[in-house]
């Protein structure tokens, strides 16, 4: 099927995820849609594949234009996705979920179905056993069931969102040899939304690749993964200066832990961080970065091995424990994880600061006023943390964190801001380290990492290794940004990587 | 803006009036007249000095069942068991009562003591159970309110039936000086009762506004995880408000059985647990409200006692217009969320509507979830697909 | 098998009834991801008004029309407070269970105590001569008979038939629903009208079927709440929500034997508390895992077979609310 997309945008509040995208596809070919996260990438499909309405723009698919408002009915014009996490209906069972949302009759047809099923499977060599539950399949085999039922609702395009995280070797195998063959034989259009520039480079016989909602480049492949990167990651900005800063005793310690997470486990990771060190992990999502940095607060316990914070065991201890102990956390999300909607500023600080049975409103109130001026909010003590804007949010949290902890993990410190905030946020940041407060943080650009970072630790598929980071890369940071990409593309490469054991 | 206040206002009254009306239709469907209806709880709860102390006898304790249920509300709880509450203390308080011989000054206090910690106690189980055993609180509150019952029930008609042959309707009679003493026979109710009532809501209003407890307790109701990451201990949180709502309402039923009914009989509560909640969800979660809508509402029922001698009505119209009533509001409250949605330009935040009922139920489960804390985490929040609403596409 | 325990059994079953049709009514409805918490008050609403339709009338048939569009009625007003008005399913099934079990009384005033007769005894020919079993379940009330085909039906829809997948999926994974063209929301407006509908003509059971009359207060006040335990000691599947009902029939049945016989020492109070003890005894099971490890200890034939009927947790969906991107 031939696709293309004109002019499509579409808005989220204050942000503009796709930004006029023009595209086309055409039958037969396999292409690859690369971009950091928040580019734009995952809307432009769920607009493709029926999920949400452009604001503005056409679909037009072998020359007809299309309107759709389901899911459904992109189907039926031909277009199918598998999502990320596939929308399949646990408790049922394989055959359950192929035959739900097919046309048919008031019985279930099961033997029809199952027959269609295992030709489907068999031709593309997957096992799906037809009254296995759903909920004790893997993720690859749960991706093989939602392909073998969209082809089966015959589809013409395939969409397919991040497909290879957390899918073994052999499953990566058998769905790139059936895409290949869905293209080839069958000539459907295919596009991988993916971040994993080895894979894209594997498969795909074009790249696009989106920015901050634009298409910023494209290729034909083959094509270099410095090509990509570089057209991915984009410029770098002047490094900020940074006070050097005695680094001190271990603060805490990591020894071959494990650790279990969703989609993927972390596994014999040994890390140190002393006083005053700032330490930046980078991978894209679900990559395992995560995991690392939750563990530091004790929000993931881990499976295997120990964990020491100020000198104490800390291991499988509770979050309250590691708080106080001295870590102080912050999540991504934050109005979901970290502040309260409907609860004022004052109320906040007043949640944080108050050591005794009582609290002192008008102290509380003085304080907050104190901390919206140092830390620059714009907002009243009694406004609703909700009605601030993200950046400001932002501050705010910062305000309402320990003074001189030991360690502060941040989940992506900057999220969302522009970028003058994140250089205040940072420059408040970096002045703890006086206290020998050691930092380390996940985010998902590059340029934050090398600016601001004493060492680098990237994850892939659950491999977190260090990237060393010289003095030199600081004052001439392209060359250690280009390293970086590629490690988060799965590329480690062999020279000048440490391996994270304890230093 | 103009219209904005007017309509604002009208949306207030408009549950009483619709309430008011369908009130009205129900009564001429019955062949009786609304105005003699009126006349006739009216005359019940405010006529002689007697019935207005019917009045305070039962606003007393569906006020302090109140008061605590606003408490395990700010907690985000649905505390459906505060029935079983008040019945464990009202066993309690007539267990002492049947035990100790002492005088009235020591005895009473000890068995207001006794009947808040039954209430506590058995609220304290609704609060593992759902803690640490993943039942949801409003399935144990039921079970456990039924559990109670059953055991009044068999209290009555077992080990504690009068002396002459059980009818299982009541206990003998408790001892005079067990029981709490009238201010005057004008003045049928009991003095003690209406001091502990209001220390009751001056504490809870306090501790609610003034305390660290009471603002843990907020922000676990308005976003448990949040409150867990900021340091709140939130399972603590839940279960202490549970006890609290729990003690409040052991003394509650320990004033039933002590006063109202001097004996023990089976639902000795009159059904004022649950009435409590819907008196909260007038109230809108507002404390300070809560002894006025609960006022007003004993009223009706009061009143409404009237109906059956004067008018040859059944009581239940007072529980007929006070469910219309709320269900009235809520459902007001949904037309307004409704119609406000629609409205292109909302605002991030309109001002909280009169009646906004807080009804928390995705951080139920997020208080459930962190009672079984050591799972391993969710390491994925960062950029889910499915949330584009801050920015991340 | 002696008569009187024949005739024991049969009375269990006819006593079970009602709460096997509001069970089901019920389990159809939390199916779809909806809660109606308003059984109670709305059995005891819709029994009134099944009696005084039928008393007023000379139908039977009326009779329970009349429940049904009540019950159908109360659950409209569930389904739009939750869905369209955006509030908590809770809140609202809670007022209403209030509300209606005082209508019920009020309304029904002037009703208490007069006859609209109950429906005639019917036996199946030839079913009925089977030993024992012919008695115990072959000579009963239609309404029960009735029943007995609610549950076969509740089976083979949700589970054998493609819109009895729409149904599960509603109420499991809404997205996914939507995903494969489903209309969420109409079908749970539907489904939890037609569970109320249900409940509705449970309610009649009682006044014109097994418990004719109507009474002040009304003789099936708490059983609403029995059916909502029900639903979920019966894992949401209409086979086990028939055996809870059987098994509080039973227990109900043996507790007042046991009261009119002195000679056995039973504490009443431990008869009629286990069934409450049994639903948060199945709560804690559910939550504990304790099921799916058996399950998956079981050889997989067996399995696959027991998987529906064993499973224990509730629609994953359920009380949600739900919104298309």
């Amino acid at each position: 099927m031939d696709i293309e997309l004109r002019s499509i945008s579409k808005r989220f509040g204050t942000v503009q995820a796709n930004d006029s995208i023009s595209l086309t596809v055409h039958s037969g070919r396999i292409i690859g849609v690369l971009g950091e996260n928040g580019a734009g990438k995952s809307t432009l499909m769920k607009i493709l594949a029926g999920y949400q309405p452009a604001d503005s723009g056409d679909i037009v698919l072998d020359g007809k234009r299309a309107h759709y408002v389901t899911p459904q009915d992109a189907i039926a014009a031909g277009v199918g996705m598998l999502q990320q996490d596939p929308l399949d209906i646990a408790p049922f069972t394989v055959i359950e979920n192929f035959i739900y949302g097919r046309p048919g009759g008031f019985f279930v047809g099961r033997r029809a179905a199952a027959k269609q099923l295992s030709e489907l499977s068999r031709r593309f060599g997957f096992e799906l056993e037809p009254e296995m539950p759903v909920a004790s399949l893997t993720i690859g085999q749960r991706q093989q069931l939602e392909i073998v039922r969209l082809l089966a609702l015959g589809v013409k395009t395939l969409i397919l969102d991040e497909p290879t995280t957390g899918i073994s070797a052999e499953q990566k195998h058998l769905l790139f040899e059936a895409l290949r063959e869905l293209a080839q034989h069958d000539k459907m259009s295919v596009l991988l939304v993916s971040h994993k520039l080895e894979d894209v480079i594997a498969l795909c016989d074009e790249v696009i690749v989106l920015r901050a909602g634009k298409v910023v480049g494209a290729a034909q492949m083959p094509t270099t993964t410095d090509q990509l990167v570089g057209l991915m990651f984009g410029q770098v900005l002047t490094p900020h200066q940074r006070p050097p800063v005695a680094i001190g005793e271990a603060v805490a310690q990591m020894d071959q832990v494990t650790l279990r997470g969703r989609r993927v486990t972390v596994e014999h990771f040994s890390m140190r961080v002393q006083a005053g060190e700032v330490i930046g992990l980078a991978g894209l999502d679900g990559s395992g970065q995560e995991l690392v940095l939750r563990a530091c607060a004790g929000l993931v316990k881990p499976s295997r091995g120990s964990i020491h914070v100020g000198g104490k065991v800390m291991t499988g201890k509770s979050y309250r424990e590691y708080l106080r102990a001295g870590v102080a956390f912050s999540a991504a999300g934050r109005l979901e994880e970290g502040l309260i909607s409907g609860m004022t500023l004052t109320e906040h600080i007043a949640l944080a600061s108050t050591q005794g049975a009582l609290i002192q409103w008008g102290a509380a109130r003085d304080l907050t006023a104190a901390q919206i001026s140092q830390y620059n909010v714009r907002g009243k003590p009694s406004d609703e943390i909700q009605q601030l804007s993200g950046g400001n949010q932002q501050r705010v949290l910062m305000a309402l964190m320990p003074q001189k902890p030991l360690l502060m993990a941040l989940e992506q410190p900057t999220r969302g801001l522009d970028v003058d905030s994140a250089r205040w946020i940072w420059t408040q940041l970096l002045a703890r380290r006086e206290n020998g407060t050691a930092i380390i943080f996940t985010s998902p650009d590059l340029d934050e990492l090398v600016a601001y970072s004493d060492r680098i630790f990237v994850a892939f598929a659950g491999q977190v290794r260090e990237i060393q980071v010289t003095q030199a890369a600081h004052e001439h940071p392209d060359a250690l940004i280009d390293r970086l990409g590629r490690a988060i593309g799965g590329d480690f490469g062999d020279a000048a990587i440490i391996a994270g054991e304890a230093r | 803006m103009k219209d904005h206040l007017g309509v604002r206002v009208g949306l207030t009254i408009l549950p009483i009036v619709l309430s008011l009306a369908i009130t009205a239709v129900i009564i001429v469907l019955v062949g009786a007249d609304p105005i003699a209806v009126f006349n006739a709880v009216m005359q019940g709860a405010f006529r002689n000095t007697n019935s207005f102390s019917g009045v305070i006898n039962f606003w007393m304790p569906l006020a302090l069942c109140s008061m605590g249920l606003i408490v395990t509300f700010t907690a985000g709880l649905w505390n459906i068991g505060v029935e079983g509450q008040m019945a464990m203390g009202a066993i309690a308080a007539s267990w002492a009562a049947r035990t100790f011989v002492m005088p009235s000054e020591v005895l009473i206090p000890i068995e207001i003591v006794i009947a808040m910690l039954a209430g506590s106690a058995w609220a304290l189980l609704v609060g593992i159970l759902k803690t640490k055993l993943g039942v949801h609180e409003i399935f144990g509150g039921v079970a456990l309110n039924s559990l109670a019952n059953v055991y009044a029930i068999y209290l009555i008609a077992g080990p504690w039936q009068p002396p002459e042959g059980g009818s299982a309707q009541s206990t003998a009679p408790f001892p005079d000086y067990s029981l709490l003493p009238p201010v005057s026979t004008e003045f049928p109710f009991s003095l003690l009762m209406l001091v502990i009532v209001a220390v009751a809501i001056l504490v809870v209003v306090l501790a609610l506004r003034g305390t660290r407890w009471g603002l843990q307790l907020k922000a676990t109701g308005k976003n448990a995880r949040s409150a867990l990451l900021l340091g709140v201990p939130t399972t603590q949180s839940a279960v202490t408000a549970l006890m609290v709502c729990g003690a409040l309402a052991g003394i509650a039923g320990a004033y039933r059985v002590l006063f109202t009914y001097e004996s023990l009989r089976p639902f000795a509560s009159g059904g004022i647990g649950f009435l409590g909640l819907l008196v909260v969800l007038l109230a809108a979660n507002r404390a300070l409200l809560v002894p006025l809508v609960g006022f007003a509402v004993a009223a009706v029922f009061t009143g409404s006692t009237r109906l059956r001698v004067a008018l040859q009505l059944d009581t239940s119209l007072a529980g007929v217009l006070q469910g219309l009533l709320v269900l009235c509001v809520l459902l007001v409250n949904g037309l307004r969320t409704r119609l406000s949605e629609n409205r292109p330009q909302a605002a991030p935040l309109a001002q909280p509507a009169a009646y906004e009922t807080r009804t928390p139920t995705t951080t139920l489960d997020m208080l459930a979830a962190h009672a079984r804390d050591d799972k391993a985490d969710d390491s994925v929040t960062a950029s889910t697909p499915e949330s584009p609403k801050e920015g991340q596409a | 098998m002696n008569t009187e325990l024949i005739n024991v059994l049969n009375s269990i079953v006819a006593n079970a009834t009602p709460l096997v049709i509001a069970g089901i009514g019920e389990t159809i409805t939390e199916r779809a991801g909806v809660v109606n918490l308003s059984l109670d008050g709305s059995l005891a609403l819709c029994a009134m008004t099944g009696f005084v339709a039928a008393l007023v009338t000379g139908s039977f048939i009326v009779g329970f029309l009349a429940a049904m569009i009540a019950g159908g009625l109360i659950a409209l007003i569930i389904a739009v407070a939750g869905i369209e008005l955006r509030q908590d399913q809770v809140a609202i099934g809670f007022v209403l269970t209030l509300l209606c079990a005082d209508l019920a009384q009020f309304l029904g005033q002037d009703y208490t105590g007069q006859v609209a007769g109950s429906l005639p005894k019917v036996a199946i020919p030839l079913l009925r001569d089977i030993p024992a079993i012919g008695e115990i379940f072959f000579n009963h009330q239609v309404i029960v008979y009735f029943s007995y085909i609610l549950i076969i039906a509740a089976w083979f829809w949700m589970f054998h038939t493609r819109p009895g997948l729409a149904h599960r999926a509603v109420g499991e994974r809404p997205k996914a629903a939507f995903a494969r063209g489903t209309n969420v929301n109409r079908m749970r407006y539907v489904y939890t009208i037609i569970g109320g509908a249900l409940v509705g003509i449970a309610g009649a059971a009682y006044t014109l079927g097994v418990k004719p009359g109507w009474t002040n207060p009304p003789a099936m006040r708490g059983d609403g709440w029995i059916a909502l335990a029900i639903v979920i000691f019966g894992g949401w599947h209409p086979f086990r929500v028939v055996l809870g009902a059987y098994l509080f029939a039973g227990l109900r049945a043996l507790s007042s034997t046991i009261q009119r016989d002195p000679t056995i020492n039973i504490p009443l109070v431990l008869l009629n508390g286990l069934p409450w003890l049994l639903m948060i005894g199945t709560l804690l099971l559910v939550s504990s895992g304790v099921i799916e490890r058996l399950l998956l200890a079981m050889p997989r034939p067996i399995q696959r077979w027991m998987r529906n009927l064993l499973r224990s947790d509730p629609p994953a969906a359920l009380g949600t609310r739900f919104e298309p991107d």
